[in-house]
């Protein structure tokens, strides 16, 4: 295969705890650590074992929204991405249209493999491969906890609720991928130097033509409603005294 | 009025209970009327389980060999071919329609709302981002339709006592063979499932262990309850990864939820944050688990679960 695509989501990091702001109008990003999405990161790293094992020459890293996604694709680059293409907006697009810059990026790199994480940990949605797979008619394998490449086929094994299902797909596809498929290699310091030379190109998302879907408003934010913290009780028999009186065993 | 099309989720045989929660959270769209479409290759079965559900105006099934196993991207066209006259399509938010139902909002050309946690009105409705570290309100254009996946934890399932008309259609819609379904390994385990247990125990990385988990299998065992656990412990290699619970594992509401060994990350509690009861039992009392916890007792794991299983049997 010759090309693999890889999203990568400039995303708050994995350990921030958000904070909605007190006036509801979104979460408190400023000054917060913003990292590559962790399952992003687990996409881009089965990208460069297959590259690595021989079966693609190429891996692309994607990201779309503000020019400050640059730090993530320079990241992806140390990793060992080929090259980056920002997709230039002023804000992060509605996923339908994500979807739909991936498909033009798609046709554009005549790509054999799109591999992206299952959900973003800032808006949970898992909707952009599924999105991507329709509108570019291809196979999908969403949750992916193996994949297993054979010349224009590949066999995925897939997380799902009752235990792990196995699909046969044929390229090209996509691939989107779950917490256990692989671990995500660290960033060498010599790997940062290097990557600061790597291609980065930047197209302005108004040029490539995407027509928005129609948007969903994001109209007020309120933190969760918390649980009142309990009771601690001091040994087993206080404890099954009251686990019985609430009638639950 | 709202006319709302439920996806079922089902194995060939038995309508998932997620299907009824989806049906419950339709019934809070003011004046919906609810139709549940089966497909599958032979439907009958589940079809009249469905026509069983509350609230439930129609049952429309959709036989094709095709469809059995289920497959996104052979059941999204199907979907699609059938969805006129429909203002809202709706499918549980389970691994199933997780898959399926974002190519089935992008092939109708719409965005998906995810994880639709309560219904503020027929465009409006409200869902949890940031592993439920925050709520957003959430307006869907009015001139489209609604594609959305509901956050099952978040609705009980509507009662059964009903007998709503059941109707085989043929729809008409090229199905791709891109995508071929080689087997499912299921744990084939005869605890509760996890979604639908009233009780479930969970054990975290301080089992310290794969045989040690032998110690929550016999509580859970002696209760009747499903087995979960931490990401750490799946991590880990203690379980296997369809029993984590928590933000990118299974978001589940038992009435009765034990947490053993687990510390109480934000990315584990928020698939516990609708459970009934939760009791923690952990070594260290600074634990985040117990900010949460109805109940609460600090101490030897070791020590406690033997004596708990004891107590409760």
């Amino acid at each position: 295969m010759d090309k693999i695509l890889v999203g990568l989501k400039r995303a708050v990091d994995y350990n921030v705890r958000v904070q909605v702001k007190s006036d509801g109008s979104g979460v408190e990003t400023n000054g917060v650590k913003m990292s590559i999405n962790p399952f992003d990161e687990i996409a881009l790293e089965e990208a460069l074992q297959i590259r690595e094992r021989g079966e693609a020459s190429e891996v692309i890293v994607v990201s779309i929204g503000p020019s400050d996604a640059q730090q993530q694709l320079r990241t992806g680059l140390a990793m060992g991405a080929d090259r980056a293409i920002l997709v230039q907006a002023d804000e992060v697009p509605d996923t339908l249209s994500i979807a739909r810059v991936f498909k033009e990026l798609v046709d554009r790199e005549t790509a054999d493999l799109v591999i992206l994480g299952k959900q973003a940990i800032d808006d949970d949605n898992s909707q952009t491969g599924q999105m991507l797979a329709a509108i570019w008619e291809r196979p999908q394998a969403t949750f992916a906890s193996e994949v297993v490449l054979d010349g224009d086929k590949a066999t995925v094994t897939r997380e799902v609720d009752s235990g792990l299902e196995i699909l046969e797909i044929e390229l090209p596809a996509v691939i989107t991928v779950d917490l256990r498929l692989n671990e995500p290699r660290y960033v060498k310091l010599p790997d940062i130097m290097k990557a600061k030379k790597k291609p980065l190109e930047t197209v302005a998302i108004g040029d490539l033509g995407i027509d928005p879907g129609p948007r969903l408003e994001e109209t007020a934010f309120e933190p969760p409603a918390d649980r009142q913290k309990g009771i601690m009780v001091d040994d087993v028999a206080s404890l099954v005294a009251a686990i019985r009186d609430k009638g639950l065993v | 009025m709202a006319k709302i099309l439920v996806i079922a989720e089902h194995d060939g045989k038995t309508l998932n209970p997620s299907t009824a929660k989806c049906v419950a959270c339709a019934a809070q769209v003011e004046a919906a009327e609810i139709d549940v479409v089966v497909l599958g290759s032979d439907t009958g079965t589940v079809a009249s389980q469905a026509a069983e559900l509350k609230s439930v105006a129609r049952v429309v099934t959709v036989d094709n060999e095709r469809s059995d196993p289920a497959l996104a991207a052979v059941l999204a066209p199907q979907i699609v071919a059938m969805v006129d006259g429909y203002s809202h399509v709706f499918g549980p938010s389970t691994a199933f329609g997780k898959d399926l139902m974002p190519r089935v909002a992008a092939l109708m050309g719409v965005n998906q709302i995810s994880d639709v946690m309560s219904v503020e009105g027929s465009h409006r409705f409200k869902r949890p981002i940031y592993a439920g570290n925050a709520v957003v309100t959430v307006n869907a254009p009015t001139d489209h339709p609604v594609v959305a996946t509901v956050r099952t934890a978040s609705y009980q399932a509507v009662d059964i006592g009903n007998s709503a008309p059941v109707e085989s259609i043929s729809v008409d819609a090229d199905l791709p063979s891109h995508t071929r379904f080689v087997e499912l390994q299921t744990g084939a385990s005869d605890r509760p499932d996890l979604q639908t247990a009233a009780r479930v125990v969970s054990g975290g990385r301080a089992l310290a262990s794969k045989d040690n988990f032998e110690l929550i299998y016999k509580l859970a065992d002696t209760i009747g309850a499903g087995v979960g656990s931490s990401r750490a412990a799946v991590d880990a290699g203690y379980v296997p990864p369809e029993t984590q619970v928590g933000q990118t594992g299974q978001i589940i509401a038992p009435d009765l939820y034990i947490a053993i060994g687990i510390s109480g990350a934000i990315q584990h509690v928020t698939g516990i944050k609708d459970a009934g009861t939760i009791v923690a039992i952990n070594k260290d009392e600074e634990a985040p688990i117990f900010e949460i916890a109805d109940l609460g007792l600090v101490g030897d794991l070791f020590a406690i679960v033997p004596e708990l299983t004891e107590a409760l049997g």
